[in-house]
């Protein structure tokens, strides 16, 4: 059964640099977890923290409602998956599925059966015997999880162990995981950089960014209501207008442009300063041939590319804004042409005026 | 071959070919023939040479199994060649050797591949292979005088309190042949060392981790991931001083002790001394097969084959 995970004030400094700064967040017992954020922004850090392999510079990690410090990995109820796998070479699969359990004293046979026992939850029903450099990358990829389960932890750490593997199969894969930790009832952490994996597969998401911890709520709410512009711009795509805000009536408030007069949400726990910026995603952005009777822009279409299931098209304003929008593909949509001229409009509880990401 | 004539043109590269022809054949090939062909040959005096006593035969290598002479092993006292008995002194305290070498080796590797910041690694390395650049000989006799019984050891040992009186090292403590093995171990660590080293150095990181993360003790992750990986360093290094310390002249001349007999000195004996090179020549060729052979079902014994070692 899974663990619960509190962080409180983590810190992390590497010399000089401040790779965590100051992380609350308090994952849930049974919870898929995940932390989303660009390259370098200290999610590895994260993990490694928890897991034991790196001491904390400040603040506390609790495991279960025990205070960490002090307590080795190998007396950490946690497991790590590495971005790497780090699977044993020289080992069978069955052998390395229990590894954990064998340095704990288990004996042969019983490691065996259980090593098969795991084959079978993973999938894999019979590769016992084989060795790991005969497994396909989907292949190593359970093992792993089979040999992280095998010592039955509270908690799961996985470090953008998907990374590695083509689309089809990591699609896969995020339906496998999602459903093995259902089965087990384990906590899971996950890292990964790409917000689709994060926002498909995961019960809450954690939205970092230089060390800091920008934005923790459930996935739709992240990209529903993403509380700042780093969390709005970096899962999914917006068209982003600078501008000064006006007079606020009812959560709505006007925005003034050099591109013209907007109106956009303002939630209430928004600073009202000059850092706003409006948000607006693609699709959500209509093109017209007739202006809208509120935010409204005329625009000439510069690039238009079919991607399948919808358009993509580029346009730009006579006052020099890009503005993208995303057009559902039903079979019978008309196509923009590139060089007509057109409205972009969008409804104003669609767009969100949002700070700068917060930086302490 | 095609590569060099492209880069170099046809005149030196027949140069470099004739170069590596001739070192091949005369300086290896050719006395090693010679040697070989002698060691089957009676040694006579340079009238009788070509005549009717001068035939083919292994009598040189059945000398190794003359003079038998008493001898104790595991406390049981048997009769047993002289030369035989050399042999099997050789082997067993070459063999000594390579274990100490390890021993000291692999920690050391280890903390050198994995511990150690990497920035002042390149300095470490330096320092440690500064006893490579002074002559083995130069080595060697340092050791003479440091074990000398006047010398700075006892002088240590003795003023520390740790011996009440000065110790005859040279005539062996625990064996005849300590001096031989302190001057071995010490001449040929390093070639122990850095193949482990660079065995480890290859091992990922997170392999270690990930071992410590499934709840494996220090000594479980080194004997279940590092050891394991590590296998064909520690083989090359293990069969490297394995032989040069059962090769070696040097070390077994300037510090032995009155009852110690290395295998080398017995071939040199019999060449310079008794002038018999045919028999040397035979002893030398003898001890080089049954050295492999020892190597051979060490290796066997082990299960690590020839091709791990050669990576
Ligand atoms: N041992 C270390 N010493 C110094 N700096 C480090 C160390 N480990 C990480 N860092 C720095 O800390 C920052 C965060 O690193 P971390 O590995 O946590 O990033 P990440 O979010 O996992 O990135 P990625 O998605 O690329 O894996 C980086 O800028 C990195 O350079
Ligand atoms: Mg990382």
């Amino acid at each position: 059964m899974g663990a619960g995970i509190e962080l409180e004030d983590v810190i992390c400094d590497f010399g000089s640099f401040r790779a965590v700064d100051r992380v609350n967040v308090t994952v849930k017992e049974g919870e898929f977890f995940s932390f989303l954020g660009p390259s370098g922004c200290g999610k590895t850090t994260i993990l490694r923290m928890i897991s034991g392999f790196t001491d904390p510079t400040g603040g506390v990690i609790r495991i279960g409602g025990k205070d960490m410090k002090g307590t080795r990995p190998n007396q950490r109820p946690t497991a790590l998956i590495f971005q790497n796998l780090a699977l044993f070479p020289l080992m069978s699969v069955a052998d390395n599925i229990a590894f954990g359990l064998s340095v704990r004293g288990v004996d042969k046979s019983k490691c065996r059966t259980r090593a098969d026992e795991l084959l079978k939850l993973v999938d894999l029903p019979g590769a016992g015997d084989k060795l790991v450099s005969q497994l396909s990358g989907g292949q190593k990829q359970r093992v792993a999880i089979a040999r992280a389960l095998a010592v039955e932890p509270a908690v799961m750490l996985l470090d953008e162990p998907l990374s590695a593997l083509d689309l089809k199969l990591r699609q896969h894969m995020r339906a496998e995981l999602r459903s093995i930790q259902k089965r087990t009832g384990v906590t899971f952490i996950y890292i990964t950089h790409d917000q689709g994996e994060a926002l498909a597969m995961s019960d809450r998401v954690g939205v970092m960014s230089h060390g800091q911890l920008q934005q923790v709520a459930d996935p739709r709410e992240i990209y529903n209501q993403p509380t700042n512009g780093f969390v709005a711009s970096f899962v999914g795509e917006n068209n982003i207008f600078a501008g000064k805000l006006g007079a606020v009536s009812n959560g709505i408030a006007a925005f003034s442009t050099p591109h013209g007069q907007f109106r956009a949400r303002l939630a209430d726990g928004v600073a009202r300063d000059e850092t706003l910026k409006l948000y607006v995603r693609p699709e959500y952005t209509i093109l017209s041939p007739d202006p809208g009777a509120e935010n409204s822009l005329p625009v000439r279409v510069t690039e238009v590319s079919f991607e399948g299931n919808f358009i993509s098209v580029h346009a730009i304003s006579d006052s020099g804004a890009n503005v993208a929008a995303e057009i559902r593909n039903d079979g019978a949509v008309t196509v923009p042409a590139v060089g007509a001229t057109l409205h972009a409009t969008f409804a104003a509880e669609s767009a969100a005026l949002l700070p700068d990401e917060t930086r302490a | 071959m095609s590569e060099l004539l492209r880069r170099y043109g046809p005149g030196l590269t027949l140069i470099f070919v004739l170069l590596t022809a001739f070192w091949l054949l005369m300086l290896v090939i050719l006395p090693n023939i010679t040697l070989f062909e002698a060691s089957f040959r009676p040694y006579l005096p340079v009238t009788e040479i070509g005549g009717p006593r001068d035939v083919y035969s292994l009598n040189n290598y059945a000398k190794f199994l003359n003079n038998a002479v008493p001898a104790s092993y595991f406390g049981i006292d048997v009769q047993i060649p002289v030369h035989l008995k050399t042999f099997l002194a050789t082997v067993t305290y070459s063999g000594v050797v390579t274990i100490v070498c390890f021993l000291l080796s692999y920690p050391l590797a280890y903390y050198l591949a994995k511990v150690v910041n990497p920035k002042s690694l390149p300095t470490l390395i330096l320092l440690l292979s500064i006893p490579l650049w002074v002559s083995e000989a130069l080595r060697a006799f340092a050791w003479y005088i440091i074990l000398t019984f006047n010398g700075p050891l006892n002088a240590v040992l003795v003023g520390l309190g740790v011996l009440e009186a000065p110790v005859r090292w040279q005539n062996g403590v625990m064996t005849p042949y300590d001096g031989i093995m302190i001057g071995l171990t010490y001449t040929y660590v390093l070639f122990m060392l850095f193949p482990i080293y660079g065995a480890i150095q290859s091992l990922d990181r997170n392999q270690i981790e990930a071992a410590e993360d499934l709840g494996a003790r220090w000594w479980q992750i080194h004997w279940r991931v590092v050891l394991p990986h590590s296998r064909p360093g520690i083989a090359s290094g293990c069969v490297m001083v394995f032989m040069l310390s059962a090769g070696s002249l040097l070390v077994p001349t300037v510090l032995p002790s009155t009852s110690s007999n290395w295998f080398t000195e017995t071939i040199r004996q019999w060449m310079l001394e008794s002038q018999d090179w045919n028999t040397g020549a035979a002893y030398s060729f003898l001890y080089i097969l049954l050295c492999s052979v020892v190597v051979m079902v060490v290796m066997w014994l082990f299960r690590v084959k020839l091709n791990e070692i050669a990576k």
